[in-house]
């Protein structure tokens, strides 16, 4: 290195961030695919933009969007509940409870959901008549298990797979000591898991649920095959009537789209909110925007 | 300095536990472990312990890794379970009923009773990280006691101050150094007023300047006539406070005595080597 005879005393020299003239460049290359792209959707009149305006706010539209949130709720609801169940006794120190986890898991894991949905859906065919194996318990098949009910047993129980491995890998990853610090305590093994282990694992739980109940939201489009009033199915019925194909999955599409950017956002409040005691929290949009303005507005010197 | 004898300094105060209602007698050993014996697979790692610790007194157990002190004092409140022998803390057998000539396993929620009334500290602290410092100190008493907020928050706070950070009340364990952590951990057990603290390794993990508050908490607590077991290397505090110190060896107690003829005047030749290799 060559030696710089250092004239200017050191507090009085500015520093010049690097400049990054390749970023203006790809901003701008993207920006103009993306507007030429718009024109180009918004401008073909085959996208049938008027008739996905109407259906947008169509009654059986509605009533199908409701029928897909009521089925991802109660999807999910069974997935976690069995899925942490699933968890909790695929870590039992029982080889025959623990094994039971497993096969359940290998089997609903391992089958194409689409394939499960059918079978419930055919479940009559297997037992005409539901007696559970209890005296006096004799229940018409094809009464009780409706398409609905086929549904969320068919995603339900094949969430709960999928739960149970997010649930378990969120269990073993809490630190072994704290379940020895809780049992120094006089905590039991329940106490400990509610209060200590699972609220700790919680933060690894969160972020892989959110995925799941985004992807159920769109699962959930398959109970179609089976005649369930759902958003698609809905839209489908409309298409069928008015032959406009695309502006109805269009309609459908941009319902998906609404639910699950509110799910977005909702999952990144919920993961902020279990990041309790972190030594950073996930900054919110807001947050971030304020950054930005700051860092990118003219610096004046002497703030810090 | 002359060689102390193993009863307590007549400047400590008595046991303040005593005054509960215990199944032991206040004059009776707090910990009488006898011929205990443990196994990891097919490592023996204690051969038959055998120790007595009085009401108030403060023992240091030392010795080379592995050597089975950790394991001994997990088992005085049956974080291990022993394979054979017994260990009474406060006149009941730790984990276990005796029946004839069996020892039945305690129930889950006997052995947490059990464990309530003896405090640990860890080496890596242990503390929840999703909970505030208050929170910490008031989850277990008030779920094992089912103790009264307000009641225990006050404890926890009068505990806070003797041991210096009764301004973190609200931090959460993250934003605490090492040895503030571990001092919180320490608070945290004593929320449950227990009538013996066990302390494993507490300051291995901290940095060197950091040991010196977490040893000083624990000085006073001795002073206050606390009954601590505590496995350490810090020759210097136990020289300073234990009123007994033992040296474990593979799996049995080889030594046992006053600091200063443990350590300054070992009788046994694997005293010796291991002492040397810790100076």
């Amino acid at each position: 290195m060559s030696a710089v005879p250092v004239l200017t005393p050191a507090e009085e020299l500015t520093v010049v961030p690097k400049r990054h003239p390749g970023r203006w460049l790809a901003a701008a290359v993207i920006l103009i695919i993306v507007v030429r792209m718009a024109i180009s959707v918004l401008g073909n009149e085959r996208f049938g933009w008027d008739t996905v305006n109407t259906y947008l706010r169509d009654v059986s539209i509605g009533s199908g969007l409701m029928m897909t949130l009521g089925l991802t709720v109660a999807c999910m609801v069974v997935g976690v509940v069995l899925g942490a169940l699933l968890a909790v006794m695929r870590l039992s120190a029982n080889p025959v409870v623990s094994g039971a986890a497993w096969a359940y898991v290998a089997a609903f894991r391992g089958t194409p959901v689409l394939v499960q949905l059918l079978f419930w859906y055919n479940l009559a065919a297997l037992y005409p008549v539901i007696t559970l194996g209890l005296p006096g318990v004799a229940l018409d098949a094809n009464q009780l298990i409706s398409p609905t009910v086929a549904a969320i047993l068919g995603l339900g129980l094949n969430e709960a797979a999928y739960m149970s491995e997010i649930v378990r890998a969120g269990i073993l990853s809490v630190d072994h000591g704290q379940q020895e610090a809780a049992s120094a305590l006089g905590l039991t093994r329940m106490e400990t898991m509610r209060r200590i282990i699972l609220p700790q694992a919680m933060r690894v739980i969160v972020p892989p649920t959110g995925n799941e109940t985004i992807g159920m939201l769109k699962t959930t489009s398959l109970v179609s095959v089976m005649a369930v009033h759902d958003l698609l199915y809905s839209a489908q019925i409309i298409s069928a009537r008015n032959y406009q194909i695309i502006p109805m999955l269009i309609v459908a599409s941009i319902w998906y789209l609404v639910v699950t950017t509110i799910l977005t956002i909702g999952q990144f409040y919920l993961e902020r909110r279990f990041a309790r005691g972190e030594r950073t929290l996930p900054e919110t949009p807001i947050q971030r925007l304020r950054r930005l303005l700051r860092t990118h507005a003219p610096s004046v010197r002497g703030t810090s | 300095m002359t060689a102390v004898p193993t009863d307590r300094p007549a400047d400590r105060p008595a046991d303040p536990t005593a005054a509960q209602p215990t199944v032991g007698s206040a004059k009776s050993p707090m910990v009488i472990a006898e011929r205990v014996h443990k196994k990891f697979g097919l490592n023996e790692v204690l051969k038959g312990v055998d120790l007595t610790i009085d009401r108030g007194e403060v023992v240091v157990m030392i010795g080379p890794s592995g050597s089975g002190k950790s394991t001994f004092l997990r088992c005085i409140n049956h974080l291990e379970r022993v394979d054979a022998g017994r260990i009474w803390v406060d006149g009941q057998v730790v984990g276990y009923e005796q029946r004839g000539h069996h020892l039945h396993e305690l129930s889950e929620r006997a052995i947490a009773r059990q464990r309530a009334h003896i405090g640990m500290v860890f080496q890596h602290f242990n503390l929840f990280p999703h909970m505030t410092v208050l929170d910490n100190l008031i989850e277990a008493p008030r779920r094992v006691f089912g103790a009264d907020r307000e009641e225990v928050t006050a404890r926890a706070e009068v505990l806070l101050g003797k041991v210096g950070l009764r301004d973190k009340i609200k931090a959460y364990p993250r934003h605490l150094s090492g040895g503030q952590q571990q001092r919180v951990a320490i608070a945290r057990a004593l929320c449950l007023q227990p009538s013996l603290m066990l302390f494993d390794e507490p300051t291995s993990a901290l940095d060197p300047e950091l040991v010196g508050d977490v040893l000083a908490v624990m000085k006073d607590l001795a002073a206050s006539g606390m009954t601590m077991a505590v496995v350490t290397h810090e020759m210097g505090f136990a020289r300073d406070v234990a009123d007994r110190v033992v040296f474990f060896d593979s799996g049995v107690i080889v030594e046992s005595g006053p600091p200063d003829q443990v350590i300054l005047d070992p009788q046994h030749e694997r005293t010796r080597v291991f002492l040397r290799a810790v100076r």
